[in-house]
């Protein structure tokens, strides 16, 4: 374990209004990992990423406690706050096709960044639509509009987007909510492929997802850790908490 | 399926990650964020201003020992124009705005809130569409066009069914007024009644209440603090109107008696005697000291329904 | 049990009383809708039929003539003309950045809780106050004296809540979705605006700009103190009859000034006058409409 973490949480606690949503958080992700997020709604794990990319600060009630470093980077404290969120993708449950053109929604966050060039910019969006899965069937009809697909290519569309700012950390907050098992599955090829170059934090409320993909796996519940350990260990049949076990084997949530 | 052709990071490092954003986009968003706050504060700098400026040509009459404030609130003598007893005294004034404003409020009330009730409650998808774009209609017409209905067609009926010896007067300026606020009424009020929670109707409707009894008893209720709301807006309206009641409700200035007296408004009265006051003297001032006074009253009721509103949107 | 099912949907006395009271409401509440749409039609219909004798192209043509007594409506039209579109130059960008800060950047602070109180509060305000603020600020302070200038700044000002209102509708039409996916990737807000939330709220936009330019047609009394005169002398058809720091005719004054002001007119000019811009009026509101209804049914999302 020689190699320094990517993420690094400390103490982290979050509260809207009087509402306590992360108690205390504290935990190392480490690079190219596939990082899994489990725990029944409510429980903090969409908060937890949106203290990592600094959207919670739209969030006007919203109070942060504690440190996030990325790449040892202090993220409340980043000078740039755009050039962090781009070091992360982020990928929403429901799918959101941007009301702009396919090319565009993949191109969107490169101009963002100051891309300008006509050649980079086409050869990132066929990277990407590539990389998500989706390239074979839209690229005859890049033109037209991204809220126009399905919800699975939407989903796909959604990380396109997602990885057009070449991020390092890839989030997915339970992306598989609003799509087919079919692209579930394609998506999922398509992760295992993608974290030979980032690392993958992976929310989600399919344990058994959880327990396909990732190396380590954090159970997370009501807003405090109660377990995290390599993903094989959380769905032994002997977890350190009874809870985990409980949980992963749908007694309790 | 997949390319599977996954590039690997090129020596010189991501595209993305080495960009940079010129330094003139990056100045150019700044200036225009700075001009959309300026612009965002804008309106507190007009309110501000409309006071400041109407207040500034009104302030010098108040220190004049031939002028006081009682008597330009609590007296019906106004003279501003006698060449040795100048009276400014706007009681007058304040009673024709109060009794013009009643009436129209008297006749636009029922129907207004009748109608949004109507269109809220009663009425298929199709009719209510066609009804709103009436109403927005109807609020769209000029008051000039409303001022000269009333001093033409409305006059003329007034006199003929009536036998007035002259056509306008309170009753021609309240109907006249009544058109123009039920628009504002029935758009407020229906969003109020809009507001009330569908569970509502649907505990009602399964209890077996007519769709009156529903009204009546549930909906009327749970939507009064809105429905006040929109019937000070239309006060708000009616005070405020201009060119209407200086055209429809006749010059006199004096307490009136009865609906078919001629008033004058405190709006009427500033418009129709704008032009003549030189500029500098008393009575260009106490107009401008009329216009605070309309300034504050309007302000007064405009709030007052503002936090009704904001206090059903926190329900 | 066969006996009682069998009776349960008759009509009982007080059923019957409930229907009859719940058909009385209903038709006094259409009474009362109707009410409000039958004067319009009426007064809409007698309007037209006075004016029909003078209603003509010539008469919007035409210059007034033998103390407006006679002729038609140009110069006043030109002037309203005039008077709308440099209000709409100055409180159309005013207006619509002003929405896009209030929906876009403010949050709920006390500050921005005071703009909003302003702007409802600017709506309110009596239009022969905002002639009075126009008079003392733009006339006498500014030193525009009575002028084309004076009267549109005052009928922007006049007219800004209008357009903030409508924008903010607009801009806040767009789903907060598309927001949150454009901040994701690293957006500013800016960009996002101008990526995302401009172009699916522009129509709405433009909505609001086109109830604006019917808002400021019909004003009369905020231009009556600060640039609009009862007559001035123009050439027949000529578009460019005012400079900036002149005084000009508008069709609303006009129309006052036709009906109160000048004896002896000819009966159905005033009438007609007030056709022509009841007409524009509402032409331009049911463009608004129509432009509003045909874009809802092609949303994007």
């Amino acid at each position: 374990m020689a190699e320094p973490p990517c993420i690094e949480i400390r103490d982290l606690r979050l509260a809207y209004g009087p509402k306590e949503v992360l108690r205390g958080i504290s935990l190392d992700v480490l690079p190219n990992e596939i990082f899994g997020v489990i725990g029944p709604a409510q429980s903090g794990k969409t908060s937890l990423l949106r203290c990592l990319n600094r959207t919670i600060d739209f969030v006007p009630t919203a109070r942060v406690q504690g440190t996030i470093r990325v790449d040892g980077d202090e993220v409340r404290r980043t000078k740039d706050v755009f050039a962090l969120r781009r070091k992360i993708g982020m990928v929403a449950p429901l799918p959101v096709g941007l009301p702009l053109s396919i090319y565009d929604n993949v191109a969107f966050a490169p101009r963002c960044a100051g891309l300008t060039r006509k050649a980079d910019l086409e050869a990132m969006v066929e990277q990407c639509l590539r990389q998500a899965a989706l390239w074979e069937e839209v690229k005859d009809r890049l033109d037209s509009l991204g809220t126009r697909l399905s919800g699975g290519q939407q989903q796909r569309l959604t990380i396109a987007r997602a990885l057009s700012h070449q991020p390092e950390i890839l989030c997915l907050d339970e992306f598989s909510i609003a799509i087919d098992p079919v692209t579930t599955m394609r998506i999922e090829e398509v992760l295992k492929e993608l974290r030979a170059h980032m690392t993958i934090i992976l929310v989600t409320n399919l344990t058994q997802q959880a327990r396909r993909l990732a190396d380590r796996t954090l159970f997370l519940w009501n807003g405090e850790i109660v377990e995290l350990d390599r993903t094989d260990v959380i769905f032994s049949e002997q977890p350190a908490n009874r809870k985990t076990y409980e949980y992963v084997n749908g007694i309790f949530g | 399926m997949n390319s599977g052709a996954m590039p690997q990071e090129p020596a010189e490092g991501w595209a993305v990650r080495r960009a940079r954003r010129g330094l003139w986009a990056l100045a150019g968003e700044r200036l225009l964020e700075g001009l959309i706050y300026l612009c965002g504060i804008s309106a507190i700098v007009f309110v501000l201003g409309i006071f400041f400026f109407v207040f500034r040509e009104a302030f010098p009459v108040l220190g004049k020992e031939n002028f006081s404030l009682t008597q330009f609130l609590f007296s019906e003598q106004w003279y501003p124009t006698s060449a040795t007893n100048k009276r400014y005294g706007v009681l007058a004034m304040i009673a024709g705005t109060l009794s013009v404003t009643a009436l129209a409020m008297v006749l636009a009330v029922p129907f207004g809130l009748g109608a949004a009730i109507y269109i809220s409650e009663f009425c298929g998808s199709r009719v209510k569409e066609t009804l709103k774009i009436v109403i927005e209609l109807l609020a769209a017409i000029p008051s000039v066009v409303w001022g000269f209905v009333g001093l033409t067609v409305m006059s003329r009926l007034i006199v003929q069914y009536t036998g007035a010896p002259v056509g306008v007067n309170i009753l021609n300026g309240g109907i006249i007024l009544a058109l123009m606020s039920v628009p504002i009424i029935v758009s407020i009020g229906e969003d109020a009644l809009k507001a009330v929670p569908d569970q509502y109707r649907e505990a009602g409707i399964a209890l077996g209440a007519t769709r009156w009894q529903l009204v009546w008893r549930v909906l009327l209720p749970a939507a009064k603090t809105g429905l006040l709301a929109a019937v000070l807006l239309g006060v708000g309206r009616a005070v405020g109107e201009t060119m209407a009641v200086l055209m429809a409700t006749g010059h006199a200035v004096h307490i009136p008696h009865s609906l078919l007296d001629s008033v004058r408004t405190l709006t009427a009265n500033i418009a129709a005697e704008l032009g003549e006051a030189p500029e500098g003297s008393d009575h260009y001032r106490v107009l401008f000291l009329t216009g605070v006074l309309l300034f504050t009253l309007t302000f007064i009721v405009n709030l007052t329904a503002d936090f009704i509103v904001r206090g059903i949107r926190k329900k | 049990m066969s006996s009682s099912s069998s009776q349960r949907f008759t009509a009982t006395p007080l059923s019957r009383r409930k229907a009859r009271q719940e058909a009385l409401a209903r038709w006094i509440f259409c009474g009362m809708a109707v009410a409000m749409i039958v004067p319009l039609l009426l007064i809409v219909g007698y309007l037209f039929e006075r004016a029909w004798p003078s209603l003509s192209l010539s008469f919007l043509l035409e210059v007034p003539a033998r103390g407006m007594t006679e002729g038609g409506i140009w110069p006043a039209l030109v002037g309203t003309i005039y008077l709308v579109f440099l209000s709409l130059a100055v409180s159309a960008p005013i207006g619509i950045l002003a929405a896009v800060y209030l929906n876009e950047y403010a949050g709920d602070h006390w500050f921005n809780r005071l703009i909003n109180l302003a702007v409802i509060n600017l709506a309110g305000v009596p239009s022969i106050v905002h002639a009075l603020f126009g008079l003392g600020a733009f006339v006498y302070a500014a030193r525009f004296g009575y002028s084309i200038v004076s009267a549109s700044l005052t009928l922007a000002i006049m007219t800004l809540p209008v357009i903030i209102a409508s924008t903010r509708e607009a801009l806040a039409s767009v789903p907060r979705s598309f927001r949150e996916a454009c901040w994701n990737v690293g957006a500013t807000r800016w960009q996002t605006i101008r990526a995302v939330v401009l172009p699916n709220s522009i129509s709405g936009i433009l909505t609001g700009v086109i109830l604006q330019v019917s808002r400021a047609a019909g004003e009369t009394a905020p231009i009556m103190f600060t640039g609009a005169v009862f007559y001035k002398v123009v050439q027949k058809g000529d578009f460019f009859a005012y400079g900036l720091h002149q005084q000009c005719m508008a069709l609303s004054m006009h129309l006052y000034t036709l009906s109160t002001q000048v004896p002896g007119v000819k009966e159905s000019i005033p009438f007609a006058t007030a056709v022509v811009l009841l007409g524009a009026v509402l032409l331009v509101n049911a463009t608004a409409i129509a432009l509003r209804v045909y874009l809802r049914a092609r949303k994007r999302w």
